[in-house]
């Protein structure tokens, strides 16, 4: 995706805070960890780095923290460079992923750390970590020392000491990894509100896809030590670029096929288990080539009313219905596939489907996306 | 499940009380615990703790006075030792009878040399009398006060008599007032001569080179531990190794390589000479003194020290450093304000290890020490072996126990023993 990173680059130069330049970085002088990053954030945004583990992502959140070095290129920081900067001249807040609070500190001496090694008078000091605890609604825990409170509570300590020294970029490394479901849900809601009211730039690095949805401004898809994609949550799970984002990111059918033509915007697509298809050519440019078409579950209809007229369709056999109480599941065996998911909202309206029963599927040929094999 | 009366005690679905069946629930796996413990305990009973106690108890035990002289005892409890007049008949004549019993038994050489412990020459006083005391006729004979000391001008000495006075109790503080350097007298306790005060001087001694050989186990692990705790895995391993190396070496090997390395004409001064840093009559005394135990102990102690600081420092995960310079810290603060405490519970087991262990240290003195460099332990061997005066050896066996377990109480006062970790 380097025309995008470049794209991206001309477009976002003059108004960029935090930059990557051409940025590599490897360990052991053989393999590259990160491959040629190319990224601008603006001030303000709130930006998630989202990959499978071993994707480059962390390494690419360290180097900016400045705990690892770029082995090329040039990172930037309000346009300048900060290679050579050493991690404490930064005045990057960071939140770890096990929160690193200081043991044999109390809340209040957590907070006051950063201040204290950057001279601040005491007075001043005690309103500052006052005035962060109060934001993070943590008042009356001052006093206590970091085992002694919750992990959701550590969470929000951890989060205090990034912002109370006033640092306009904040990093977090998984910091929610450690809480359960219903707590991270949570904490993903209040690190949002926060950020959004402090107006701080945020990198955060993931490997939950909802988490990267539901908090980012932009999300950049890792793999292999490039991004993959860079985009809002709602193009990146809608128009996905590629079938390793499609698979990533969300639930998704995928089927594979030769595109038979392209024509108007619309690629015909013969599937390899039989069956032809109308699909958005994402990244296929001509007839013959081999396709990955990936279609969103929720996307999916069988109801005779709904399906357009003239489109192409297929034919499925039920194999299992699943009740999840929200939604109703249901695999499909569609031109070989065995694993095809519908899913459908429980409306009292809705249709149960028997396994074992043959229906008709379709879809918009915008939802369907043929993408590289 | 369980059923409650309106206000009595918990019952079971039998309505047993609860606390009861629970209590007989416990029992056998408290039977069985104790039952799997027991070899040991009882090993360690009837070898450690038994003699231990009995060994104390020396400290304070005096029956040989009283057992094998006992009527001389209670006639010398209506003399006062302090009038300056030796005591009359009726105490010379029941130390006769006394004495040709002890005689014939064979006893009088004990309470002899118990005795010249107190004054010097009570041995050959008694040895000499009792060969004597065997041919008198106990029944015809009189005057016995001028037939002993006809025997003997000794027994015209009041001394004599006021140290069998001092010492005739059957419980004595005299052994613990000798290892403070004074003595018991009619008169009460009082110093010892100058020429015989050494014991004050070799406690002192003890936990002031004790306190140094920690400091300087401290400055030297402390570097290594952190190596240890930061470098990859296969340098640690390595490193580890070469710290535990010297461990399995023998105790003796290691004192005797000091030896060959520090002595005047030894490794380090030879070299030193050789690079033209000291003139050849200016060698270096770097054994058999104080110097020469502080660097043979500091070597044999490191062991101890490092592994305690490196299961601490182990166990202090990296981000708390990033953290603390993300937050702004230099290097050097990150250092002394974050990782160092954290690493004072390593700190403070690895010097309660090795202070307690050169406290009672006595080998490596023994062979490098010298004169100068010897410690309270070699003391203790001496009156063990040598001086058989076990008595004084319980004593300040005691005194250096109760002063152990005096720092070890402050330690905890002061650091808390809950911040002390050997491991994980």
């Amino acid at each position: 995706m380097e025309q995008y990173g470049e794209y991206l680059l001309a477009e976002a130069q003059a108004k960029a805070f935090v930059e990557f330049q051409r940025v590599q970085k490897s360990y052991d002088g053989e393999i590259l960890v990160v491959k040629d990053l190319n990224l601008a954030m603006p001030r303000g945004e709130f930006l998630t780095l989202l990959g499978p583990s071993g994707s480059g992502k962390t390494t690419c959140l360290m180097m900016l923290a400045g705990f690892e070095t770029a082995t090329h290129g040039d990172i930037m920081l309000d346009g300048i460079s900060i290679n050579n900067i050493p991690p404490h001249k930064r005045g990057i807040g960071m939140v770890f992923q096990n929160y690193a609070l200081f043991p044999h500190m109390t809340v209040a001496e957590n907070l006051a750390f950063p201040l204290e090694v950057r001279k601040i008078p005491k007075s001043e000091r005690e309103a500052k970590v006052k005035r962060v605890l109060e934001m993070v609604q943590m008042g009356q825990f001052g006093g206590r020392r970091p085992a002694q409170l919750s992990g959701g509570q550590q969470q929000r300590v951890a989060l205090a000491r990034a912002l109370v020294f006033e640092a306009e970029l904040v990093l977090m490394d998984e910091p929610l990894g450690a809480l359960d479901k219903q707590l991270r849900e949570h904490m993903q809601f209040e690190i949002k509100r926060i950020a959004n009211n402090l107006g701080i730039t945020v990198v955060y690095v993931t490997h939950d896809q909802t988490e990267a949805l539901t908090m980012s401004d932009r999300v950049a898809v890792f793999d292999d030590g490039r991004i993959q994609q860079l985009a809002p949550p709602d193009e990146l799970y809608e128009s996905p670029q590629n079938s390793f984002v499609a698979q990533f990111i969300g639930e998704n059918n995928t089927l594979e096929g030769v595109v038979k033509e392209i024509a108007n915007g619309v690629a015909l697509v013969q599937l390899d288990g039989g069956g032809l298809i109308d699909c958005n050519p994402v990244n296929v440019s001509k007839a013959g080539e081999r396709t990955r078409v990936s279609i969103r579950p929720e996307r999916v209809e069988f109801k005779k009313e709904r399906l357009q007229p003239g489109a192409h369709t297929l034919t499925a056999e039920v194999l299992e219905f699943i009740y999840m109480g929200d939604i109703f599941r249901t695999r499909l065996r569609v031109a070989g596939n065995d694993d095809f998911i519908v899913k459908t909202r429980n409306a009292p309206d809705q249709v149960r489907l028997e396994p074992g029963a043959q229906i008709e599927i379709g879809w918009l040929p915008s939802d369907c996306h043929a993408l590289d094999a | 499940m369980s059923y409650t009366d309106d206000n009595g005690p918990m019952m079971t679905m039998d309505g047993k009380p609860l606390k009861r069946s629970l209590a007989i629930a416990l029992r056998r796996q408290k039977v069985r615990a104790l039952l799997l413990i027991s070899p040991l305990l009882i090993f360690v009973l009837f070898t450690f703790l038994f003699p231990i106690a009995s060994m104390l108890f020396r400290s304070v035990e005096n029956d040989i006075v009283s057992e094998i002289l006992p009527k001389t005892v209670v006639a010398l409890h209506s003399w006062d030792a302090e009038s300056g007049e030796l005591p009359d008949e009726i105490v010379y004549s029941a130390f006769a009878g006394d004495l040709q019993r002890a005689a014939k038994a064979k006893d009088h050489t004990r309470v002899g040399l118990r005795l010249n412990y107190e004054k010097s020459g009570m041995a050959s006083l008694f040895k000499k009398t009792a060969r004597q005391a065997k041919k008198w006729d106990l029944e015809a004979d009189t005057s016995f006060k001028a037939k002993l000391i006809e025997t003997h001008k000794g027994w015209a000495d009041i001394a004599v008599w006021q140290t069998l006075k001092t010492h005739s109790s059957r419980y004595t503080s005299g052994y613990f007032l000798n290892s403070i350097d004074m003595r018991k007298t009619v008169s009460g306790p009082e110093f010892q001569p100058e020429d015989r005060q050494i014991l004050v001087t070799l406690f002192k001694r003890t936990l002031i080179i004790s306190l140094v050989i920690t400091m300087s186990c401290i400055l030297l692990s402390y570097p290594v531990a952190w190596l240890l705790a930061n470098l990859p895995m296969r340098q640690a391993n390595l490193l580890m190794i070469l710290v535990l190396l010297p461990f399995w070496t023998s105790l003796l090997v290691r004192t005797s390589a000091w030896k060959v390395m520090l002595q005047q004409q030894g490794v380090i001064n030879d070299l030193l000479v050789a690079l033209g840093m000291i003139e050849e009559t200016g060698r270096l005394a770097l054994i058999n003194n104080q110097l020469g135990t502080v660097i043979a102990m500091t070597h044999i102690l490191l062991p101890f020290m490092i592994l305690p600081m490196y299961s601490v420092m182990q166990s202090i995960p990296p981000t708390y450093l990033r953290a603390a310079k993300s937050l702004g810290a230099t290097n050097w603060t990150a250092f002394w304000r974050i990782y160092f405490p954290q690493s004072v519970p390593g700190i403070g087991a690895g010097s309660i290890l090795v202070f307690i262990l050169s406290i009672g240290y006595y080998i490596t003195p023994e062979i490098v020490g010298g004169n100068k460099g010897v410690f309270i332990s070699n003391r203790i061997a001496y009156h063990i072996f040598q001086s058989m005066n076990w008595g004084l050896a319980a004593a300040l066996g005691t005194i250096l126990l109760v002063a152990v377990l005096i720092l070890y109480w402050a330690y905890d006062k002061i650091v808390g023993i809950d911040n002390v970790k050997l491991g994980g």
